[in-house]
């Protein structure tokens, strides 16, 4: 039984290759490196996953730099935070990469703020109060529950991008996350308690 | 003031307040946003992708003035009507066409007027670094511009003003290349910038000189050369300090085998300190001293204070 669902899998494999030649992976580039990971998880072998920042940099404040702008420009799908997290840099970088698959309401273009409930949303914007971020706090990476809901919404947008074949392949690897997720906040939250 | 337009174009306007009360448009453009394929068309007026510094907003700019090099040879900065046409290669290396055609409102310094005129460039990157890298990216880029008929007014071996007529093709050519470091890639409390630009205009046709009796029309040559070099490092959060130095070189006139426009070999330099504050992203207080060794001779020092405050919505700056 094991060995007949390998089986089918490769083969599933093989004919999305054969059908997509050249770059059969779907390129994604991820502004953050939790939703490069993220991605890299729902994706596995179906995604080539490059990540415009690193831990150590602030998201805030990065400048749209050629290298970047290439992978901008060959891209199929862009992943980022939204809600004016990456307002300094990636309007630029969209500009610059003549790309329309990744422009701001393509399919390509997935904004994982979209898709929580955003805290702090300021009623009133003003400079004098400093760089308020006016769509909300786009910080959503500190709640894990937000990852579980960007995780469902980011699978659909793999799926609706990529050939269909893959789509089983694709459900499967979000279940599983899901349930590791699940998992994952469970022990937290005891951790949580007993500390 | 830049806005998306519909779902294909994007388009930004400037308007600039002059100190004489009178109001101009500094740029006014659109651009193409779903082209694909690493294509983008903009139209309208825009400022030049030629150089490194030209295509950015004074304000951006490390020092108060622009460089010697860009003040005699793009005056100041290269602004013109146009069509220009970008194709990004899809490659992993950033690697840029660029192709401007305009109708030479501006170009090149003391020009009053230039029927054509077509910028071309190409970016290279000869080491891309991803993001993961500590480094920041360096980039280096070539590009060149051309135009006929102009009139130009120039200053002749006497440092009289003389009005002639040049029929021809000037030529600018940059060579610029920017490379930026941050500790980890991490610019928000320290980082550093080195960036330096190479000018070499040249103008080749027919010279109609006429002043004061003497009707003269002939051959006429010119190449001209400059260059600056600048480092700005940010070495505590807000605050910046920057050393530019810089040089030109007049090169050689041929002129129908007359001495009237020489050069008299000097080179112009300059040198040039400056310190920032910005207390936010949108105001920064400048204090610049340089010392101008433009005229033959003379040393001036000068100081400055500038203030810039950006009001309203302002978009993105460019690498």
């Amino acid at each position: 039984m094991k060995n007949h669902n390998l089986f089918a899998t490769l083969l599933i494999a093989a004919s999305g290759w054969l059908a997509a030649p050249a770059h059969a992976a779907l390129r994604v580039l991820a502004c953050e490196p939790e939703w490069g990971a993220l991605v890299q998880e729902l994706g596995g072998a179906l995604v080539e996953v490059s990540v415009a920042t690193t831990a150590l940099q602030d998201p805030h404040q990065i400048q749209a730099k050629p290298s970047l702008i290439a992978k901008a420009r060959n891209a199929d799908l862009l992943v980022c935070t939204g809600a004016e997290l990456e307002v300094g840099w990636l309007p630029v970088l969209l500009q610059q990469s003549g790309n329309a698959k990744i422009q701001p309401g393509q399919p390509g273009n997935f904004a994982a703020a979209d898709f929580v409930r955003k805290l702090d949303v300021p009623t009133q914007v003003d400079r004098s109060q400093g760089d308020v971020h006016a769509a909300g706090n786009p910080h959503i990476q500190t709640d894990p529950r937000n990852i579980a809901l960007v995780a469902t919404a980011l699978t659909e947008r793999l799926q609706q991008l990529d050939a269909e074949q893959r789509q089983r392949v694709r459900r499967s690897r979000e279940t599983d996350f899901q349930q590791r997720w699940q998992q994952a906040m469970a022990r937290w939250t005891r951790q949580g308690r007993s500390g | 003031m830049s806005a998306s337009i519909d779902p294909w174009w994007r388009g930004a306007v400037n308007i600039a307040l002059e100190p004489d009360n009178s109001v101009s448009v500094e740029e006014a453009f659109v651009q193409t946003t779903a082209l694909g394929n690493g294509l983008t068309v903009k139209a309208g007026r825009f400022l030049s992708d030629i150089g490194y510094l030209n295509s950015q907003h004074a304000h951006t700019w490390d020092f108060i003035d622009a460089p010697l090099a860009y003040q005699a040879m793009l005056g100041g900065q290269f602004a013109d009507d146009g069509l220009q046409l970008r194709w990004l290669a899809p490659t992993d290396q950033f690697i840029e066409l660029g192709i401007e055609v305009g109708r030479g409102r501006s170009f090149p310094a003391p020009t009053l007027r230039a029927t054509a005129s077509a910028p071309r460039r190409s970016h290279c990157t000869p080491a891309a670094t991803s993001a993961t890298a500590t480094a920041g990216a360096p980039a280096c880029r070539i590009s060149s511009a051309k135009a006929s008929e102009q009139a130009l007014t120039q200053l002749d071996a006497n440092d009289f003003v003389v009005d002639s007529l040049f029929n021809g093709r000037s030529n600018v050519t940059i060579l610029d290349a920017v490379w930026k470091w941050a500790p980890d890639g991490n610019a928000t409390r320290t980082n550093f910038k080195l960036q330096g630009e190479w000018l070499r205009s040249s103008r080749s046709g027919t010279l109609a000189y006429d002043t004061a009796g003497a009707n003269l029309l002939g051959d006429y040559a010119q190449v001209s050369t400059g260059w600056y070099l600048q480092a700005v490092y940010q070495f505590m959060p807000r605050w910046r300090v920057g050393l530019r130095t810089e040089q030109l070189d007049g090169g050689a006139v041929s002129y129908v085998g007359l001495t009237l426009f020489d050069a008299n070999g000097y080179q112009p330099r300059k040198n040039t300190l400056m310190v920032d504050f910005s207390a936010s992203e949108f105001s920064r207080l400048r204090l610049q001293y340089a010392r101008d060794q433009a005229r033959m001779g003379f040393t001036d020092n000068q100081w400055q204070l500038q203030y810039q405050m950006s009001l309203g919505a302002h978009g993105a700056h460019s690498f």
